[in-house]
């Protein structure tokens, strides 16, 4: 909140921010190939999206962050794909079951 | 079946796959998270602004190079590699903008506001600048001159706004108070 709004509608966009901050950070990729990614998702959005209604700026920030992360071939599409399958599987509710990550989920 | 949206499972795969790799520590991302709600925003680059209203050999360093001139205060967050200050004053009015995503100054203002990222801020404010500045309560004479600088590559821009009338007197702390985000992405005055 101190921007004056909230920073992070949702938490998962906090936690992919935070994601592409850190692996920037380490080297794991350049934050100006991240930032490329990001501007490529942006455009591809708004070339679909004349009126710009309803922009989903963390919805390409996260599409940026998969991309940046296949092509330094740190995770593969097929992999993230089970992943997401594995995960979308689960049980209404999970959370109730896990830690201390409880607040950010 | 989860009814998580797809937006929150495919973080969290990303997530988990980046841990099991040990790429990524939870608690860093936590912290990251952290110093964006809570210790990074509009107030260091007040604290700037103010000082360079009151010390003219700072606000020279200041306009003559921001980067180096803002790394004795050691603030958290990024996006400074190259911080660009200019300076509005009377019949000139500069604003930020980019057009290409959401670069920003993090370190000085935070994380952009909404308003900032949009297509329609992105896209008007070069095209018809004078109303956006309108629309968001800057009404510029015609005799003003208006820059808008667009935070393409490695630049992050930061306007330095007049001192407002009536300010004499005040000290550092409470001219910094006077100081808002929106003056410093150039689309209110002070």
């Amino acid at each position: 909140m101190v921007n004056g709004e909230v920073t992070f509608d949702e938490p998962w966009q906090g936690r992919v921010f935070g994601m592409a901050h850190e692996l920037a950070r380490a080297g794991v990729f350049a934050w100006d190939d991240f930032r490329a990614e990001l501007i490529a998702r942006i455009a591809a959005w708004e070339a679909a999206h004349p009126d710009g209604h309803d922009y989903p700026y963390y919805d390409c920030f996260l599409e940026a962050l998969e991309r940046s992360l296949i092509v330094a071939d740190v995770v593969d599409v097929k992999g993230l794909a089970e992943r997401v399958a594995a995960l979308a599987r689960r049980p209404h509710d999970h959370d109730h079951h896990h830690d201390h990550r409880h607040d950010h989920d | 079946m989860s009814d998580d949206s797809p937006q929150k499972i495919r973080t969290e795969a990303i997530e988990s796959l980046l841990k099991e790799r040990g790429l990524i520590d939870e608690e860093a991302i936590d912290e990251v998270i952290a110093m964006y709600n809570e210790r990074v925003g509009p107030m260091n680059g007040a604290r700037v602004v103010a000082r360079a209203w009151t010390d003219p050999d700072f606000k020279r360093a200041l306009l003559a190079d921001g980067t180096e001139a803002v790394a004795p205060y050691e603030f958290e967050g990024g996006q400074m590699e190259k911080l660009v200050v200019v300076e509005n004053s009377p019949g000139l009015h500069n604003v930020v903008v980019c057009t290409l995503c959401s670069c920003y100054p993090w370190a000085m203002l935070g994380l952009p506001p909404r308003w900032y990222k949009d297509p329609a801020y992105r896209s008007r404010i070069v095209r018809e600048p004078r109303k956006v500045l309108k629309e968001f309560g800057v009404h510029l004479d015609d005799g003003t001159e208006v820059r808008v600088w667009d935070s393409s590559a490695e630049v992050r821009y930061l306007v330095l706004p007049e001192r407002p009338a009536g300010s004499t007197g005040l000290d550092e702390t409470a001219l910094a108070a006077l100081v808002t985000r929106d003056a410093m992405i150039g689309v209110a005055r002070l």
